[in-house]
């Protein structure tokens, strides 16, 4: 059991006092950020990003860890006491949790929630001991027109599985690529798109993409259309369960965590798809049928496991392929490159201190996320009745700092605003935001990648399908493309019958 | 501007409903206007001295340039058959009124205006204008508390930031002065 001892190795790193403390104010900060209302997981790590700038890698990503978890636990207290979920993946919290809000439950709806989360973190990051390095070193051996195809899936992805029109996630997708395409040709040092400007000869930081896409565009999107009165929170006291609560539940914790992590390792949408299948099938299964839509328990606590475990998932394609698969892994990518680091098959023999600390510190997490997030929960409810003129005010203000942090320049500020206006346009035009976030990261390496595959092939384009694990990639990329078409076909042929 | 037909002012009225209906072509037109600037940076670039291996930098501009237009195209097709993007919606957001672009233009001018301190003021006094500004913008007129807790917030983030995390941020003629 060599992962086993690495493990033990991690545990060494993470349970230091600095990195713990680390770990205990990245999961302080995240559910904090993720509660208020308006500010998703992405948006939280984007936001945090600066506030990693003058920490040493192992560290800034034991705090990464702790905010997201901490940022999706948030955003099911918000779903749970108000009623209007802001991301998608905490929509089926409140189908049931809110009802049971309404009904004067709202403490067991947190507690199952809570405890979801855990047993979902828990058994989700085991199967990422489990499976990762068996992934990476399958992977290990892969080389460029690999990488390339692995982006290829990416790109396809995310434009094809997420959202409802394929054409509005291309057109996302392409504004990423371009904005990924100015500066300097990593190459050749040719300038492309730079308008002869120094500043632009750098590149547009990622960190700024990622800020003015999540913050900036999402605060100006909300205040263009503020809610006159914002939703009423339900008051709540300290998460607790019954006895026959437990009886109900743990079924529902133990399930979830095996729909979810597998959904969060495939770019399918992170969260949304496996919370949604986890209700279903706690509705099938659940012996309180009539409860359904009034307050059911396992309606929260399957799903919240579900999602937690789903985050887990998301982080094996990250660490071993370099793939992400949700806005937050890619807003994490970032931050690895912010260090120079490459996630991907290799982090495992390079940066071993690192990825096995950074998976110590999940489970230390999860257990800070528990034992903090139970006692805290009324105070994390008086957050979500913050004047909504201060909260959006906040978002404005640490993505300034954010993005003046990246270099000291009041350029980057402009720029940041830009593509704020941009977010802003993409979200009034059902744009999503993902695929342009993945475009800028994955764009400038995807086409290195091509580029050194062509090179050995001496610009043939048979080098670029000439390993068997690209040729099973395009398949999944080609197979994700005629989906649609097949389906349709499907359909009719049913229709004739 | 005057049209000679039986009710001029019910045509342009028409008209302005038919652009307000159909606005995302202005998506459209601002993809097509970013793939001819893309295209044309490509095909304007010098590379033969660059050029190392047998794909350039050229090569992948151009297609994400011909991309943008195709995607434009496919784009202005799918509005004018009625297909519509989903705006998106959220814990704070009410798509039933229409958008308040006084605000967001506020905001956004708040938001430069702060930027442009930053060097001259520092940063605790640019980032305290920013939030009071935006705040402001926002609707809140607490003239007793807002610019106190401005103040408060900036200073904290400061001191945080350049003095704790180790990421310096100017502290400008105020910080001099303390």
């Amino acid at each position: 059991m060599d992962s086993l001892n690495s493990l033990l190795d991690g545990f060494g790193t993470a349970l230091t006092p600095v990195n713990l403390l680390w770990a205990a104010l990245g999961v302080l900060l995240g559910t904090a950020i993720g509660v208020l209302p308006g500010i998703g997981p992405a948006m939280a790590v984007a936001l945090l990003l600066p506030v990693t700038y003058g920490l040493d890698p192992i560290a800034a990503f034991i705090m990464f860890a702790g905010i997201y978890y901490g940022a999706m636990f948030g955003g099911s207290t918000t779903s749970i006491l108000l009623n209007t979920p802001g991301e998608s993946a905490a929509v089926v919290a409140a189908m049931e949790g809110n009802p049971m809000a309404k009904s004067g439950r709202g403490a067991q709806a947190l507690a199952a929630a809570a405890i979801g989360h855990f047993a979902g973190g828990i058994i989700g990051t085991v199967l990422l001991v489990a499976l990762a390095p068996t992934v990476a070193d399958l992977a290990v051996d892969i080389g460029a027109p690999d990488y390339f195809a692995i982006m290829v899936l990416a790109f396809i992805a995310v434009t094809s599985v997420l959202g409802s029109s394929r054409i509005r996630g291309l057109a996302s997708l392409l504004i990423g690529l371009t904005i990924g395409l100015v500066g300097l040709d990593q190459m050749t040092g040719q300038q492309r798109l730079t308008f002869g400007s120094l500043q632009l000869a750098d590149g547009i930081d990622v960190v700024i993409v990622a800020v003015g896409l999540f913050a900036i565009g999402e605060a100006l999107w909300v205040a263009a259309h503020l809610r006159r009165s914002p939703g009423e929170a339900i008051p709540v006291g300290r998460p607790w369960l019954s006895r026959g609560d437990v009886r109900r539940t743990w079924k529902s914790w133990l399930r979830g965590p095996f729909i979810g992590f597998p959904f969060g390792a495939i770019p399918a949408g992170g969260a949304e798809i496996p919370t949604f299948l986890s209700y279903v099938t706690e509705k099938r299964l659940s012996k309180h049928k009539d409860e359904w839509g009034k307050g059911a328990i396992e309606g929260v606590a399957g799903p919240e496991s579900a999602a937690s475990a789903s985050a887990a998932g998301t982080l094996v394609s990250m660490l071993t392929l370099g793939l992400p698969t949700t806005a937050v892994a890619a807003v994490m990518l970032a931050a690895f490159q912010q260090y120079g680091i490459q996630p991907g098959p290799l982090l495992f023999e390079r940066e071993p201190e690192l990825v096995w600390g950074l998976i110590a510190s999940l489970f230390v997490g999860m257990v800070l996320l528990l034992a903090l997030n139970l006692p805290l929960a009324p105070v994390w409810a008086r957050l979500l009745r913050i004047p909504r003129p201060y909260l959006y005010a906040g978002i404005l203000f640490f993505a300034m700092v954010g993005a003046y942090a990246v270099g000291g320049e009041v350029v980057d500020l402009v720029t940041l605003l830009v593509i704020g206006l941009i977010g802003f346009g993409m979200r009034r035009y059902g744009l999503p935001i993902l695929p342009a976030v993945i475009g800028v990261i994955l764009g400038p390496n995807a086409e290195q990648q091509l580029r050194r595959a062509l090179q050995i092939s001496d610009g043939s384009v048979s080098g670029l399908v000439n390993t068997p694990f690209a040729v099973t990639v395009y398949a999944v990329v080609a197979l994700l493309l005629v989906w649609p078409l097949l389906r349709k076909l499907v359909v009719r042929d049913g229709a004739k019958a | 501007m005057t049209t000679q037909t039986d009710s001029p002012s019910a045509e342009t009225a028409e008209r302005r409903s038919w652009l307000r209906e159909h606005s995302e072509l202005g998506v459209c037109a601002l993809l097509l206007a970013l793939g001819v600037l893309v295209l044309t940076d490509a095909l304007t670039m010098d590379v033969d001295i660059a050029q190392r291996g047998p794909v350039g930098p050229r090569t992948v501009p151009i297609v994400v340039g011909i991309g943008l237009l195709v995607i434009a195209a496919l784009l202005a097709v799918d509005v004018l058959r009625g297909g519509r993007g989903q705006a998106e919606t959220g814990e704070d957001i009410d798509l039933s009124e229409p958008a308040d672009w006084r605000t967001v233009s506020l905001l956004a001018g708040v938001f430069l205006g702060a930027a442009g301190l930053i060097e001259p003021l520092g940063f605790p006094a640019a980032g305290a204008l920013l939030f009071w500004g935006a705040a402001f913008a926002l609707g809140s007129r607490r003239i007793d508390r807002d610019p106190l807790i401005a103040a408060v917030l900036s200073l904290v983030t400061y001191a945080v930031f350049n003095n704790l995390l180790g990421v310096p941020l100017p502290g400008g003629p105020l910080m001099e002065a303390l």
